[in-house]
């Protein structure tokens, strides 16, 4: 796990450095260009600099608060409404790259996890908590808000489909 | 909940750990879309979303789906698209598909949790990202007139 972290912190670097390539290989051709994006630059950063502070402060919070044991615990059971709150809300807590969280979906459902609830979990993710500075930053507060109910109610839709596409299949196999 | 099981000073460092991988891919997204922006004119994007509602929800999902990295570069980009005058309903699609559909993701989504679960599980959100995207804006939109 630790190689793997280290390859994708350099993988940020390298991105960063191709961008830095590219700008270089822009200016050759255009210096006038190259100028205006790193003005640009200068004044998108200038008003990231304090979403940045929150995002730090989000995410110790999270890794102080949620244990991806505590988790494996809750799912891991038989699920009934409260295993489909927590799928949710620990698919909201749920930070970092989503392979990793692949690898527990995938032990919680070889020790008989329902699937449905790892769809919740997966779509939940999709309200990034640390993030939500940026997207306020971005879109609004209201707009923010908004979004993360429809997010949060469509968790539990994707469950109920998937497991409603689950319950079909299994009537459609011979036998 | 099982909390503080590691003392702050370890939560701290791994927060620091963390963060530092995050810079240089939110430096280069700030950086990459200041080029795009210089580089290509507005009209670009314009073209590519052409104002047609189900289209460019359809189209901002699909790019969402098929593009791959952090968050913070879809909201990034979703940002810059709309100062490009992108439709809100099309840039939520976007972002949104961006970290609930993953092609890229898929083959690792399908040797860990099943092809038939990846495959539907993806269908369900790409559709569901449509939803989302028509839904959001109109309860904006709901909430403007009502004066909110």
């Amino acid at each position: 796990m630790k190689s793997v972290n280290k390859k994708r912190g350099s993988g940020g670097w390298l991105f960063l450095l191709l961008v830095v390539v590219a700008y270089g290989v822009v200016a050759l051709f255009d210096v006038d260009t190259a100028g205006r994006a790193i003005g640009h630059f200068e004044k998108v950063t200038g008003q990231v600099l304090p979403v940045l502070a929150m995002v730090f402060i989000l995410l110790l919070v999270i890794d102080l608060l949620l244990k991806p044991k505590w988790i494996k615990r809750q799912l891991g059971s038989e699920a009934g409404v409260k295993g489909w709150m927590i799928a949710a809300v620990s698919g909201v807590l749920a930070a970092g790259p989503i392979y990793p969280w692949y690898a527990l979906l995938h032990e919680l459902r070889e020790k008989g996890m329902y699937a449905p609830l790892a769809a919740v979990f997966l779509y939940s993710r999709a309200i990034k908590l640390p993030l939500l500075p940026f997207m306020i930053h971005y879109f609004g507060l209201a707009y923010t808000i908004t979004l993360c109910v429809y997010l949060l109610l469509f968790s539990f839709v994707s469950g109920l489909l998937m497991r409603q596409l689950e319950r079909d299949n299994i009537k459609s196999e011979p036998g | 909940m099982q909390m503080l099981e590691y003392p702050f000073s370890h939560s701290l460092k791994k927060t620091i750990r963390t963060f530092i991988n995050l810079l240089p891919i939110i430096i280069g997204m700030l950086l990459l879309t200041s080029l795009a922006v210089s580089l290509f004119p507005q009209q670009l994007a314009a073209d590519l979303f052409g104002g047609h509602a189900m289209l460019d929800a359809t189209v901002g999902a699909s790019v969402g789906g098929i593009a791959a990295g952090h968050p913070i570069a879809s909201y990034v980009l979703g940002g810059e698209l709309r100062h490009a005058g992108v439709s809100l309903i099309a840039v939520t699609a976007f972002i949104v598909s961006w970290v609930t559909v993953g092609v890229v993701q898929l083959p690792a989504e399908a040797l860990m949790l099943g092809t038939r679960f990846a495959l539907y599980r993806n269908i369900v959100c790409f559709f569901s990202v449509i939803a989302i995207a028509f839904l959001c804006v109109y309860t904006l939109q709901l909430f403007n007139q009502a004066g909110w």
